[in-house]
């Protein structure tokens, strides 16, 4: 075997043109595919970064019904003091939760004694809400942020931008919010604007913020209810690990007759930017299919051409006594050599661009967004990568190797 | 007992509706150590006789037996390990690989189908390209030699796996005149050295005397009284 090996090598290097174009081509195929999953799946952790972090955290967890009537933020559909309770338990017991934050969501009137405008209104705890979202810092524009080093105390509101601009509110400002509890009771507040909420991907983006005293103020709660809890993992590649663990402990919270009274969502299941993840990871297989098309393509082309042009190369070995099987594995040998030596190539190229691009910084505009590309692949999908390239490859030079074997060596001695 | 027994072979070739008869029923008795010659004009049966001989062809009918094989029947595999292990080729278009060097063309089938070690084979390939004077243009590629070189290299090739039959079709059809001499003195010579069988067949008259038997086939039959000794 080593012998066969050495000469298919031996051969590769002679036929050196040959093997330079295919090989090339092989690379191409290879590095497209590691720079394309790379950018790929860079910018779909980037995405996903920006909404987790943002607002929306890893999961969240509301009572049964909630999320299904999310767009009127039910009041009456809040988790109740002894169910956070419980559910804190376990969360202060799940070690791959690094953090969580109570959220009290509602729908209220902004005034600011001029016009009046509806709003969606979160209420956080800024100390626990900055840990589960630690990129929520980076979507405000406050004054009050960046010289006090928290967003938000009790009395205070954040607006949204949008919302901030047609009022024409500026920070300073005092604003009245308007709203009905659950048990349709009216009540006001007034607060003082200390900053504004930049868009993010999804409806909760254009929420405002108070404080959750505030919020408790405002809708005359008396004890600890709250609308979600969002729960940030310590490692985002456990999280469905995570998800399952914490779902198994909050099944545990039930009602008498064993319906649970809690629910388990991730971001995947609240943001629709997980559609377009799966578009996103459709186009990357898509991609890959199309590139490995390309060197199954390549290598068959170019082994049948070897054949084709070595028939009386291999009327002699065969004529002089190499058996059927030798000559099928020399080719074959050489189908893999080929596809190593472009496969390397490829990973060698693929992960120098991936490596300029993040030495040059590629930055772009999503969404109002300004993105700075930094792609990453890991070493599972460059082997598995690699692994696809090498047995294509073999497959594509199967036939010719074959072909080669059985040719009769009187005939193919005929071959001019 | 003969290296080669042939008890009237024929062959018969089949092209979609016509049939044509290159063997007309060959028997043929070749000693260990002959330096044989078949000789007649194109298309006389020559080269179909040698692939016979050389299983690189199967008869249509009669009985070939190659050093007490019969080798009639052998299938691909077996007639590979056969040539493989008891004949040598020479062609008459030297066929050496274009990509190898001279040194690495006679090499190939010692590391290819004789699994050799390295210093042995290399022992072995020096040794036969001595024999055939072409150690000094051991390096270089079968394109930067001439045509009597490069059978020189084919020779070799046959050669350096010891082989008890040697089989040359025309291999001085491409050399000029002094050349194919040369040659054909080499092959005897190397007979000579190795004790090895040479079969070859030519239509060139010039050489044919430098056999020592020589069989005449005209129209793929073996022309009565043909053979005749002649002088080593």
């Amino acid at each position: 075997m080593t012998n066969i090996l050495k000469i298919a090598a031996r051969n590769l290097r002679r036929y050196r043109r040959r093997t330079m174009l295919t090989a090339l081509l092989i690379m191409l195929g290879v590095a497209l595919v590691i720079l394309f999953s790379g950018l790929s799946g860079s910018f779909k952790s980037m995405m996903i970064g920006i909404i987790t972090d943002s607002n929306l955290g890893h999961m969240q967890v509301h009572r049964k019904g909630y999320v299904a009537s999310i767009d009127t933020l039910p009041l009456n559909m809040n988790m109740t003091a002894e169910d956070y309770a419980a559910l804190q338990d376990s969360l202060k017991a799940s070690p791959g939760i690094e953090a969580y934050a109570p959220r009290l969501k509602l729908g209220a009137m902004l005034s600011n004694f001029m016009e009046t405008t509806n709003i969606r209104v979160t209420a956080v705890d800024p100390e626990a809400e900055l840990k589960v979202s630690p990129a929520l810092s980076g979507r405000l524009r406050s004054r009050a942020w960046t010289e006090r080093g928290h967003f938000l105390a009790p009395g205070e509101i954040v607006v949204p931008l949008k919302i901030a601009v047609a009022l024409g509110v500026k920070e300073g400002d005092s604003v009245v919010l308007v709203a009905t509890n659950s048990e349709g009771s009216v009540n006001g507040l007034t607060f003082t604007v200390v900053g504004f909420a930049e868009d993010v991907l999804g409806p909760q983006g254009k929420d405002g913020f108070i404080h959750f005293e505030d919020a408790k103020t405002l809708l005359r709660i008396t004890g600890q209810e709250v609308s979600e809890v969002a729960l940030r993992v310590n490692d985002f590649r456990n999280m469905n690990a995570v998800q399952q663990a914490i779902q198994k402990k909050i099944a545990a919270v039930h009602d008498p007759d064993g319906k649970p009274r809690l629910e388990l969502h991730s971001w995947a299941d609240l943001s629709p930017f997980a559609n377009i993840a799966k578009i996103i990871d459709l186009l990357t297989m898509t991609m890959r299919i199309i590139m490995i098309g390309i060197v199954l393509i390549s290598v068959l082309n170019v082994m049948l051409m070897s054949v084709y042009e070595r028939v009386r190369e291999i009327g002699t070995i065969a004529a002089i006594g190499t058996p059927p099987g030798k000559i099928l594995s020399l080719f074959l040998a050489e189908g893999v050599c080929l596809g190593l030596l472009g496969t390397l190539g490829g990973c060698a190229a693929g992960l120098s661009g991936i490596l300029l691009l993040n030495l040059f910084k590629v930055r772009f505009t999503f969404a109002q967004m300004q993105l700075v590309l930094n792609p990453s692949i890991s070493l599972m999908e460059i082997v598995t990568v690699s692994a696809i390239v090498l047995c294509m490859s073999v497959a594509a030079t199967l036939q010719p190797a074959w072909k080669a074997s059985r040719m009769e060596p009187v005939e193919a001695l005929r071959h001019v | 007992m003969a290296l080669i027994e042939l008890q009237n072979i024929t062959k018969t070739y089949i092209v979609g509706e016509v049939s044509q008869q290159a063997l007309k029923g060959i028997s043929l008795s070749v000693g260990k150590g002959a330096f044989v010659s078949v000789v007649g004009p194109s298309g006389s049966g020559k080269t179909t006789l040698l692939n016979i001989i050389g299983c690189l062809d199967k008869p249509s009918g009669g009985k070939a037996v190659i050093d007490g094989q019969e080798v009639n029947h052998l299938g691909r595999k077996d007639g590979a390990r056969f040539r493989g292990e008891n004949l040598g080729f020479i062609f008459q278009a030297f066929n050496l690989i274009p990509v190898l060097s001279v040194f690495e063309n006679v090499e190939y089938p010692l590391q290819m189908i004789k699994n050799e070690p390295a210093p042995q084979r290399r022992e072995k390939v020096r040794e036969t390209l001595q024999a055939v004077g072409m150690l000094e243009q051991a390096h270089k590629l079968p394109d930067q030699i001439s045509g009597g070189q490069k059978q020189r290299v084919a020779i070799a090739r046959a050669l350096v796996t010891r082989p008890k039959l040697v089989l040359a079709d025309e291999p001085t059809a491409s050399l000029d005149h002094e050349t194919a001499f040369n040659v054909i003195r080499l092959m005897r010579g190397m007979r000579d050295a190795y004790g090895t069988t040479f079969l070859f067949s030519t239509h060139d008259p010039r050489i044919v005397g430098e056999a020592e038997t020589i069989h005449t086939l005209e129209d793929g039959l073996l022309v009565p009284n043909a053979s005749e000794e002649t002088p080593s």
